[in-house]
């Protein structure tokens, strides 16, 4: 059934970051204009897919794009990064979702990605930068190969503090250890935007909770709609249950029940798998027939093994 | 002229409808009521007795001549019910299939005083499907005019809005912010009350009209209601966004994985076809043993739905009794024979879990009737000492919902204490040029009702634009000065029906 003939998200440029991330810059003018820093979009493949929330991680008005970083950890998100080639185009994206995060008015920021949040809280640290707040990005990836933005960071913020779990680059330690250094160096942080998966955002709201400083977590739940009709990205903060959708992604962090929100997350690990491993099989399937689609696969091998023996359904969720 | 009709001379017993086996249709998503025949129709048609009291006009929402499109029936004209159908109702086939026709037409109707009443919703359905078959649309002359108007929501409170402007020549957007048009009709009715099948032609005949449909669009969020007003070049905005804001009940246990709301099951086996999972993507939780709290129709859904995705045992948990249940009767009867176990005058008390997130069982309390509350209806009050608990592995929420907040968030728009959007008695907002209707101002209610305002609105949109109803200068060339009343349209009396003007 055709009932929408305008589906035209074209993407106009792709990057990969590693064998897991990549980007995707996706024509949407209109969207470009209306789109705050984090708010999200839904997106979906093609007819049979899934809508999955990603967030946006960029927004260029003059271009008239969105750009949405993107880790290949579920099958639609690896099914993605094999078919969105510059030029094709996407079935569905709507948005820009969600409530803006409140750029506030302190005068010293902390802005804390980890992993994939890295991208989605780029926004928030330019949103800071330009409303004259002095900004201290920490940035927190598993190794030296994962890193990307370096630079546009460095572009945007007053302080930079690059933390790899293995010593590979920056300084070795989790983020948690990058905070400790940014509170040890200033004493008049205002505030903390944390965006990662929720382990670490709940490490980071740790981090913050003896010193009191103001913290805000976008949270990154299961959704269909996106528009506050389901009901399934509902969320604990403090004792009231909110839909992350409509009334967040946002919320303090200091709130958030991030246990119920990661036992929330896994609902549909074991349905994940078996979409994922028929896809696979498919794939294995045209392998025989397309060698074209052989190169593109291997590409995409390597990584999947490992996910596929430690599923990490905390990093499903890519930022939002 | 055939001898006039009595209570003594019509067919006595209500023409039943063919309907799938329970037994069969419990495993698969074909549309359980099959339709008449033109047999069964001419039989019922003939039960209509043409009273001049018409009960059932004034009963209908939008005013159908009802009288009128059975009588051609009778004369096996159905062709000349569909035009007399269309003039007030655009979408006969979804309102003769999810109306809640035993509390309006046939609830009033004058048969029904001492036998079954006359299966209006039957014969409805049966003129539109036959409509749909034979390919027949209703393009009244349009004359276009320079206005330009905005829908927000592809519900049936947008769909009739959307008919009536583009019928006065308007130059009509419809925004939808799912991949797909339809509202609550493409994501919460099942196929097989529902098939998308009648969805999709009721939607091409609107773009025969010339009604454009915009889908992924997220109104408030992607540009404002005051941007089309103020930038976008619309002179007038329908907000009929519906309510769309799950209500959950608030119990210890709640969060658990596998308590989820009625919506989130309905649309990711409707809209997103999970029920094809994994053909398609989007996965749904599949329960044993399914508890559905509520027993309005959403909830009526969400059971039969349970039921086909393979369920074991599946409950009912009401907390007042049968007659205070606001689904259709039909639909009550039909989960009924599909093994659907009812417990009314239950209510949860608390849901616990297995240990791992999941849910185990849940507690309830039996209920009794006490006095009857500002609804009219018996507040059902604990009995104490009552709890008792069950295994059950899949709690489903159909208790109502909230309203939406987008529009609120991103709007001017005048909101009322609970949130939903204000309108006056013309359904018109708090900002100039903008009106409002269905759910998103009612609180939930249904099909019908939503069209029933999406045609009010339209009503009163044309008089804030100026515009002169433009179907009347041309009726009499096209209905050849038949069906006049006193020198009145009868089409002017239905439209002055809905119209508050």
């Amino acid at each position: 059934m055709k009932a929408n003939a305008m589906s035209n998200f074209e993407i106009v440029a792709r990057e990969d970051f590693s064998d897991v991330t990549y980007l995707l810059e996706v024509r949407h003018p209109l969207m470009s204009k209306a789109a705050k820093p984090g708010q999200f979009v839904v997106v979906m493949l093609n007819e049979q897919g899934e809508r999955i929330p990603l967030t946006i991680a960029d927004f260029d008005r003059n271009k008239g794009t969105i750009t949405l970083v993107i880790q290949a950890v579920g099958k639609t998100t690896r099914q993605m990064q094999l078919e969105c080639r510059v030029g094709t185009s996407l079935y569905a994206m709507v948005g820009p979702m969600g409530m803006p995060s409140p750029i506030s008015h302190a005068k010293k920021v902390v802005c804390v990605g980890g992993g994939l949040g890295v991208a989605p809280i780029f926004p928030q640290a330019r949103g800071f930068k330009e409303a004259g707040a002095y900004v201290i990005a920490i940035l927190g990836f598993r190794t030296k190969d994962l890193i990307f933005w370096e630079g546009k960071f460095r572009a945007c913020c007053d302080e930079l503090i690059l933390c790899t779990n293995d010593g590979s680059a920056g300084m070795k330690g989790m983020i948690t250890d990058g905070i400790k250094v940014a509170l040890a160096g200033h004493s008049n942080i205002e505030e903390v935007v944390a965006i990662g998966p929720p382990v670490m955002m709940k490490a980071c709201a740790e981090a913050t909770r003896a010193h009191k400083i103001k913290t805000m977590v976008s949270v990154n739940p299961i959704m269909v709609d996106g528009t506050g009709m389901c009901g399934g990205c509902r969320v604990k903060v403090g004792d009231q249950v909110k839909f992350a959708c409509v009334d967040g992604p946002d919320f303090d962090g200091h709130l958030v029940d991030f246990d119920d929100l990661m036992t929330r997350l896994q609902r549909y690990t074991k349905d994940e798998k078996v979409a994922h491993e028929r896809w696979s099989e498919s794939c294995r399937m045209t392998r025989q027939v397309g060698p074209s689609a052989l190169d593109a696969l291997a590409r995409v091998r390597a990584p999947q093994s490992e996910l596929l023996e430690l599923p990490d359904p905390f990093e499903d969720a890519p930022g939002g | 002229m055939a001898k006039k009709k009595t209570i003594r001379t019509i067919p006595q017993e209500r023409t039943p409808m063919r309907e799938q086996d329970p037994q069969l249709r419990a495993k698969n998503f074909e549309e359980v009521a099959c339709g008449y025949s033109l047999e069964d129709a001419l039989r019922e048609s003939e039960r209509c007795l043409m009273c001049p009291d018409e009960p059932c006009i004034a009963g209908c929402p939008v005013g159908i001549d009802i009288p009128g499109f059975i009588q051609k029936i009778g004369e096996k004209n159905l062709r000349g019910a569909y035009d007399i159908l269309t003039d007030t109702n655009l979408l006969p086939s979804i309102c003769g299939r999810v109306c809640p026709q035993e509390t309006q037409c046939e609830g009033v109707c004058t048969v029904g005083e001492s036998l079954e009443a006359v299966a209006i919703g039957r014969l409805e359905r049966f003129v539109g499907d036959n409509a749909i078959k034979e390919g027949w649309v209703n393009i009244p002359y349009i004359e276009p005019n320079r206005f330009r108007v905005g829908i927000v929501g592809s519900g049936p409170a947008g769909m009739a809005c959307a008919a009536d402007m583009a019928k006065a020549g308007c130059e009509v957007t419809v925004y939808e912010a799912f991949h797909q048009p339809g509202g609550v009709l493409r994501y919460g009715i099942p196929d097989f009350r529902l098939p998308n099948a009648v969805i999709d032609a009721e939607i091409d005949n609107l773009k025969k009209f010339g009604v454009k449909f915009e889908c992924n669009t997220l109104v408030g969020r992607l540009f404002t209601i005051e941007q089309m007003i103020d930038e976008m070049g619309f002179h007038a905005v329908f907000v009929g966004v519906g309510a769309g804001y799950p209500t959950m009940l608030n119990i210890p246990g709640d969060s658990l994985n596998g308590v989820l709301s009625a919506n989130e099951l309905l649309t990711r086996c409707n809209l997103m076809r999970a029920r094809d999972f994994p053909n398609f993507d989007t996965p749904v939780p599949i329960g044993k043993r399914v508890a559905v709290v509520g027993a309005g129709n959403t909830a009526m859904d969400a059971m039969r739905v349970s039921i086909r995705l393979g369920a074991e045992k599946v409950y009912c948990i009401y907390r007042r009794s049968r007659t205070e249940a606001p689904a259709r009767a039909e639909e009550v009867h039909h989960a009924e024979q599909e093994g659907v176990e009812f417990h009314w005058l239950t209510n949860p008390v608390s849901v616990s879990d297995d240990g791992k997130g999941s849910v185990r069982g849940m507690r309830c309390v039996r209920m009794e009737l006490g006095e009857p509350d500002d609804s009219g209806r018996r507040r059902p009050v604990p009995v104490a000492g009552s709890e008792f608990d069950f295994e059950t592995d899949l709690i489903v929420y159909a208790i109502g919902t909230n309203a939406n907040p987008i529009m609120g968030q991103t709007s001017k728009l005048k909101l009322n204490k609970w949130g939903y959007i204000g309108a006056d008695e013309h359904l018109a907002t708090s900002v100039a040029g903008v009106f409002a209707g269905g759910d998103i101002v009612t609180g939930a209610a249904t099909v019908i009702e939503a069209m029933g305002a999406g045609r009010k609105a339209a009503a009163s949109m044309k008089t804030y634009l100026g515009i002169r109803d433009p179907e009347l200068p041309y009726l009499s060339a096209e209905g050849g000065g038949a069906g006049t009343l006193f020198g009145i349209d009868t089409r002017e009396r239905n439209f002055a029906r809905v119209r508050v003007a």
